[in-house]
């Protein structure tokens, strides 16, 4: 009996120590990568300059006279995510106020595993999808000769961020306690009313969360993007061809050598800060519950 | 034993994954990478242009046939990086698919092994049939923005090209003349995505190896000659780059080297070479 005590105590201080170390390598691999990012990372922005490379507007790595401005990367990327935001937000939240209050419960378990799949599909695949249909329709229906660019992108992403605003904001809306619902409607509110009114307000928190999850996912997303923005490095426009952040890196990374090398290394450190201070917005938010 | 076996397997990946990433950005990662290469003489590394990934595989794969002891290997990282690559010994043969520049000839020798003709592909609906290359030039830097001026339907002109490393881009530019002129309307990574989309584009134009271009897209003559083996061989169809094999000129290459490079540069590879999508060298 001792024996058998003294054994499960040996084990269960193993298997401490086995948790402890798995949680100190998931520490360590962001320190790693923080570390790894700022030593490749700023060299090139001292060569270039901090301004240059930030507002430089022109991007030109292999020409002759090389130039690393990754204001249009920049811009891109924020442009391209607001879209998506505006986009995808809306119909993300109302489907998830439809799946948390308004179906039937049938219908809404059979939606949710539509959005979980969604949220499964590879990205290559979203951008092999936009890529065939998406382009091609864009440029058909706005007469454009070419529909690879901003736009087709904002398309793409947004449907890539709805599986998680829609299963974040509805488990945030089913977390709304029945008796605010039931107080409104006992008041002679309309159900539309109490949802709009009562349930969302009392949901913010987690909607903002979506939101900030939603952002996060689109400024990072690289593969779908780089199959339908048509990467040239242009100062965006709606209809023009683009190139992400995350393009600029993934595209140019195989030939790279030099200060082109390390510039890119750049653009990812300055994509990385970007995700932090989304990431930092999330903490905050979900601290103060708004 | 399985945890060992696990944990023994990861530590292999990583190392891996580190000696692959940082190929040509850390020196202590590229000696580890010579030593490799130079441990055993019976591994031919090739590393280099990812234009002749088929090129190359047809003719390591036949010489491994033959000599089952040899393995040739081959690390697609462009151009440039393999010129770089065989400048630094961390391979056998460097790839290139353009000429040497002049500064890299001091030290290296290129050989042309095969040479490349670069199609100018249109969507099959486009009756535009043949441009100069003053055209092309003219058309990728800007100037000619419509198809009208060219032969075609009154459409706009969509620029369709690879990303800035490639070598197609760098063959291409470099024989119409529109070096860092070049206003593209999509720059794509890889052929494939090229032919996709111009096949999917009643407008647009792109180029890409003669040899990766399927039916789904047109090849239109340049200056009146179409690309063919004859044409592209004898340098009649204007847009073609070398297939060039680099090695170092003063270091002598390891016996098996020296030997799946004098295969490669025989007669006895036309065939494979043909193959691959590309054109022998006329002897």
């Amino acid at each position: 009996m001792e024996k058998i005590k003294k054994t499960a105590r040996w084990m269960e201080r193993a298997m401490n120590l086995l948790f402890l170390v798995c949680g100190l390598l998931t520490i360590l691999f962001v320190v790693l990568i923080t570390i790894f990012l700022l030593i490749s990372g700023i060299p090139a922005i001292r060569d270039i300059g901090l301004g240059d490379f930030l507002f430089g507007k022109v991007w030109a790595s292999t020409s002759a006279k090389p130039s690393y401005g990754i204001l249009p990367f920049i811009l891109a990327s924020v442009y391209g995510t607001l879209g998506a935001i505006l986009i995808g937000v809306p119909i993300g939240l109302l489907c998830a106020i439809f799946l948390a209050k308004m179906s039937p419960k049938k219908v809404s378990s059979a939606v949710r595993n539509v959005v979980d799949l969604l949220a499964g599909i590879p990205s290559v695949v979203y951008g092999l999808v936009g890529m065939i249909i998406i382009v091609p329709c864009v440029r058909e229906i706005f007469h454009l000769p070419d529909g690879a660019n901003l736009f087709s992108a904002i398309l793409v992403l947004a449907v890539m961020i709805l599986p998680s605003i829609i299963s974040v904001s509805e488990t945030a809306i089913g977390a709304v306690p029945k008796e605010y619902e039931e107080a409104s409607l006992a008041l002679g509110a309309t159900k539309t009313e109490t949802v709009f009114k009562v349930v969302v307000p009392a949901a913010k928190s987690g909607i903002v969360t979506a939101v900030v999850l939603g952002i996060g996912r689109a400024v990072g997303e690289a593969m779908a993007v780089m199959m339908v923005a048509g990467n040239v490095a242009n100062m965006p426009k709606l209809f023009g061809s683009v190139r992400f952040l995350t393009t600029a890196v993934a595209s140019e990374m195989s030939y790279s050598s030099g200060l082109q090398r390390q510039a890119l290394f750049s653009i990812a450190l300055v994509l990385f800060l970007f995700i932090m201070a989304i990431n930092l917005i999330l903490n905050v938010v979900i601290k103060k519950k708004v | 034993m399985k945890k060992f076996i696990m944990i023994a397997t990861v530590f292999t990946l990583m190392t891996g994954v580190l000696t692959g990433c940082s190929g040509n950005a850390g020196s202590f990662t590229d000696k580890s990478t010579a030593n490799e290469t130079t441990k055993s003489s019976q591994t031919i590394a090739t590393d280099g242009s990812t234009s002749m990934e088929k090129v190359i595989g047809f003719l390591s794969e036949a010489y491994m046939e033959e000599h089952g002891n040899i393995k040739v290997t081959y690390n697609p990282t462009g151009s440039s990086s393999g010129i770089q690559a065989v400048a630094e010994g961390r391979c056998d043969i460097g790839l290139a698919s353009r000429d040497l520049k002049e500064d890299e000839t001091a030290d290296l020798q290129g050989t042309v092994v095969a040479i490349d003709g670069i199609g100018i592909i249109v969507n099959p609906d486009n009756p535009a049939t043949d441009l100069t290359i003053d055209q092309i030039g003219k058309i990728y830097s800007g100037e000619i923005t419509n198809w009208k001026e060219v032969g075609g339907s009154d459409a706009p002109i969509v620029c369709i090209g690879r990303e800035a490393a490639s070598g197609t881009r760098d063959g291409f530019e470099e024989v119409t003349g529109t070096k860092d002129k070049c206003k593209y309307s999509q720059e794509l990574t890889s052929t494939g995505d090229v032919v996709q989309t111009v096949s999917g584009n009643p407008n647009a134009i792109g180029y890409a190896s003669v040899a990766s271009v399927g039916d789904t897209v047109k090849m239109v003559s340049v200056e009146g000659v179409s690309p063919t083996t004859e044409s592209i061989q004898d340098g009649k169809y204007k847009v073609q780059r070398n297939f060039v094999l680099v090695t170092k000129k003063d270091t002598a290459l390891s016996k098996a080297a020296q030997e799946f490079f004098d295969f490669a540069t025989s007669e006895q590879a036309d065939s494979l070479i043909t193959e691959a999508g590309a054109v022998p060298v006329k002897r």
